[in-house]
């Protein structure tokens, strides 16, 4: 009698089993989603950060819209870098689009010294706040307010707080360009500029558009609009506006004119030589003997 | 329901209203009101005098302003406001005290107004009055009535819920014949029969005087109302005076009311009556180390100095100098900014007052949530907002909220709820008109 219930039972839960199986490959093959295998494939080549540097939500979908694209020169990983994108096209048949390597910048120098605090600020220890509450501790509208959100964005180890400037500083060595601390600042302070030959740069290191007295007044070191630097430019990178002035990293050709004729050192040069010193002749006196 | 005790500190109230001396140079915003700045009629080195527009409304939110100093114009210029930002001002080197003839300036109280209700809108337009409980809206536009929708009464808050500041009460005890008058005006604006008068328990000498006067004119009701934070907010004077609840994200004439603040009333008198835009306003300068409380009568562009001087100068040890009052109040930059027409008043707080607590995690205890007077979980909101869950923070009714600060006050753990709150509604506010632009 027993041995009848157990065999019963083992037949019919089996063939359960076997329907359910059944119906369940059918119903996989007719709803399967037929994906391009290749997707995968380029997935795996992309470095897997999921830092949205390439303007789209994460590595995955990066992956679908360069499988799907026909021409890939706007399409551009910051992380992976010219040489990722060339591995990719190759595999795909397609020809990659080079991007020229770009390191976020910083550009405000109110440090503490040269944007003394003239308020103090006690409210949430966030940039985005302090900027929608106040103009700042320096009185500055336009500068850096010290308070992190940038550092705090960053997923590559990149940036960091100096304690005695209170700025932002970019570590360009792990710096992949992917724009977070872009968007992070509330005052787009932090723009990504090109790396440039030797990693050579020039750019403008303010971002005040008050009119220069006022400017002068919260920061010594702002820039006042005072045209010297577009005057001095023989490439038309450099133009003014709204008292500000900003050098066109596509024109800029790094020969370093602008940069001693702006009277206030807002004009920042990374990674060059000293300037040679210009030596004054001299007249020897000669005793009478 | 919710609502907080914070200590009353009424340390001006006993200080009659006092003729503040004129500035030398006076800086006036284009924008002294929600809603678009107004755009200069005047040009730079023109004379002006008191009384004279100088700036016109263009936009359908928007307020006249009107110079309340007599001089040459020296300059329309970025002038500081007091979150240290700069906006477009035009500031006047004063000369004299000369007005505009039309203004009449005789202290005889004028009783009778033979205006039709259109009439009174458009002066009160002309004369650029805005509301003075501190949300400067412009006046004309509360008074006109969509189609669709009928206003069944008035009400006027004489509540003063913040702390420290007293310039509704000295208004309501000096002014009063004038007050009760503005309200009738108000009343034939908005084709009511009835007015409500909202006063809290501790201004009774207020509360008497104008009970008495109110007495010689029909349908004013003064009523005395229990002290607590934020009686003076609009939704909560309403439910207190008529029972009834405005519903979420709608306005008062929802429920058929109306409220405009005790200042505001005077405002009007005084351009429906005596033809005078809003040039000046009374403002309470207050703080438990000045040496002078008081409440001054101050032409509108004076730099805040000038009341800080008159009272005795800065205390030693000022920690923070704020613009209204300590509950919803902003701290100022610098005292060159000017008062505006909405500074209601200006609060010296000591160093010890001033600092924040130092902000910990939360502890989930709901207090916040508790004294919430709209209903709202201000702890959820904060989070939403610290979080940039802009549409999460809508869909809470975020925009609900009064900014009274009773659950940044009530914290244990010291969290600015209230500059989260700013934060997310501003963020929010924007999100909304780009959907509305979109579309």
């Amino acid at each position: 009698m027993v041995a009848n219930v157990m065999l019963v039972s083992i037949i019919s839960l089996s063939s359960i089993g076997a329907a359910s199986a059944i119906i369940l490959y059918f119903i996989a093959q007719k709803f399967k989603v037929i994906e391009d295998p290749r997707i995968d494939v380029v997935n795996e080549m992309l470095p897997g950060a999921n830092c949205g540097g390439c303007g789209f939500a994460g590595c995955r979908n990066f992956a679908e819209a360069i499988v799907k694209a026909t021409d890939l020169s706007d399409l551009n990983c910051p992380v992976g870098g010219n040489a990722v994108m060339t591995d990719i096209a190759n595999m795909l048949g397609k020809a990659a689009g080079t991007k020229e390597p770009q390191v976020a910048v910083v550009r405000c120098n109110g440090t503490c010294e040269n944007a003394p605090k003239k308020v103090q600020y006690e409210g949430a220890a966030s940039c985005a706040f302090a900027h929608a509450l106040s103009s700042g501790d320096s009185g500055c509208p336009d500068g850096c307010l010290g308070l992190g959100d940038c550092v705090a964005s960053c997923k590559f180890d990149a940036m960091y707080m100096d304690p005695v400037t209170c700025l932002p500083v970019i570590i360009e060595e792990n710096c992949v360009a992917c724009g977070a601390c872009v968007k992070a600042c509330p005052r787009n302070i932090i723009e990504l500029r090109n790396v440039g030959k030797k990693s050579r740069r020039i750019y403008v290191s303010c971002m005040n558009t008050e009119k220069g007295g006022v400017a002068r007044k919260n920061c010594s070191v702002a820039c006042i609009g005072c045209f010297k630097c577009e005057k001095e430019c023989a490439f038309d990178a450099i133009t003014i506006k709204n008292n500000l002035a900003y050098i066109d990293y596509e024109k800029c050709k790094l020969c370093r004119k602008c940069a001693p004729v702006c009277p206030t050192n807002a004009i920042h040069e990374i990674n060059f030589p000293p300037r040679k010193e210009k030596t004054e002749k001299t007249t020897e006196i000669t005793e009478a003997v | 329901m919710g609502g907080v005790h914070p200590p009353e500190n009424k340390i001006s109230e006993k200080a009659a209203i006092e003729v503040l001396s004129l500035p030398q140079k006076a800086f006036i915003p284009l924008g002294q009101n929600l809603g678009a700045p107004a755009k200069a009629v005047v040009d730079k080195g023109a004379s002006v005098k008191v009384g004279q527009l100088i700036a016109s409304g263009e936009a359908f939110i928007s307020a006249n302003v009107h110079s309340s100093v007599s001089g040459k114009v020296a300059r329309i210029d970025d002038v500081l406001d007091h979150s240290g930002y700069r906006n477009k001002a035009i500031v006047i080197d004063v000369e004299g005290d000369e007005w505009e003839e039309s203004i009449d300036r005789s202290p005889a109280v004028i009783r009778e107004c033979n205006l039709s209700s259109e009439e009174i809108i458009q002066k009160i337009k002309e004369m650029g009055i805005v509301g003075l409980g501190g949300a400067t809206f412009p006046t004309h536009i509360k008074l006109m009535v969509p189609t669709g929708k009928k206003a069944k009464c008035l009400i006027i808050n004489g509540v003063e819920c913040e702390p420290y500041l007293t310039s509704d009460h000295r208004l309501m005890l000096e002014k009063g014949e004038e007050l009760i008058i503005g309200v009738t005006i108000l009343m034939k604006a908005l084709k009511v029969e009835k007015a409500f008068i909202g006063i809290e328990n501790n201004k009774s000498d207020a509360i008497e005087n104008l009970k008495r006067i109110a007495a010689d004119y029909k349908g004013i009701e003064v009523q005395a109302l229990k002290i607590k934070y934020p009686q003076g907010g609009e939704k909560q004077l309403i439910k207190a005076l008529i029972g009834r609840e405005v519903p979420s994200g709608k306005l008062p004439l929802e429920v058929g009311c109306v409220v405009q603040n005790v200042g505001t009333a005077f405002a009007v008198y005084e351009a429906v009556q005596k033809n005078k835009p809003l040039i000046e306003r009374v403002v309470t300068l207050t703080g438990k180390s000045v040496k002078k409380p008081a409440n001054y009568l101050v032409r509108i562009g004076t730099p805040v100095n000038n009341l800080i001087e008159t009272s005795g100068g800065l205390p030693e040890k000022t920690g923070k100098i704020i613009s209204g009052g300590p509950m919803m109040g902003k701290a100022v930059v610098s005292t060159e900014v000017p008062v505006v027409k909405g500074t209601s008043g200006i609060l010296i707080m000591n160093e010890k007052e001033s600092h924040r607590p130092l902000m910990s995690n939360c502890i989930r205890c709901a207090r916040c949530i508790g004294v919430c007077p709209m209903g709202l979980e201000p702890v959820l909101l904060a989070q939403l907002s610290a979080n940039e869950r802009w549409e999460d923070a809508e869909r809470e009714r975020i925009l609900d909220c009064i900014e009274c600060g009773s659950c940044h006050f009530t914290c244990p753990s010291g969290r600015p709820l209230l500059d989260y709150l700013r934060v997310g509604k501003n963020k929010v506010g924007q999100l909304i008109r780009t959907r509305a632009k979109k579309i």
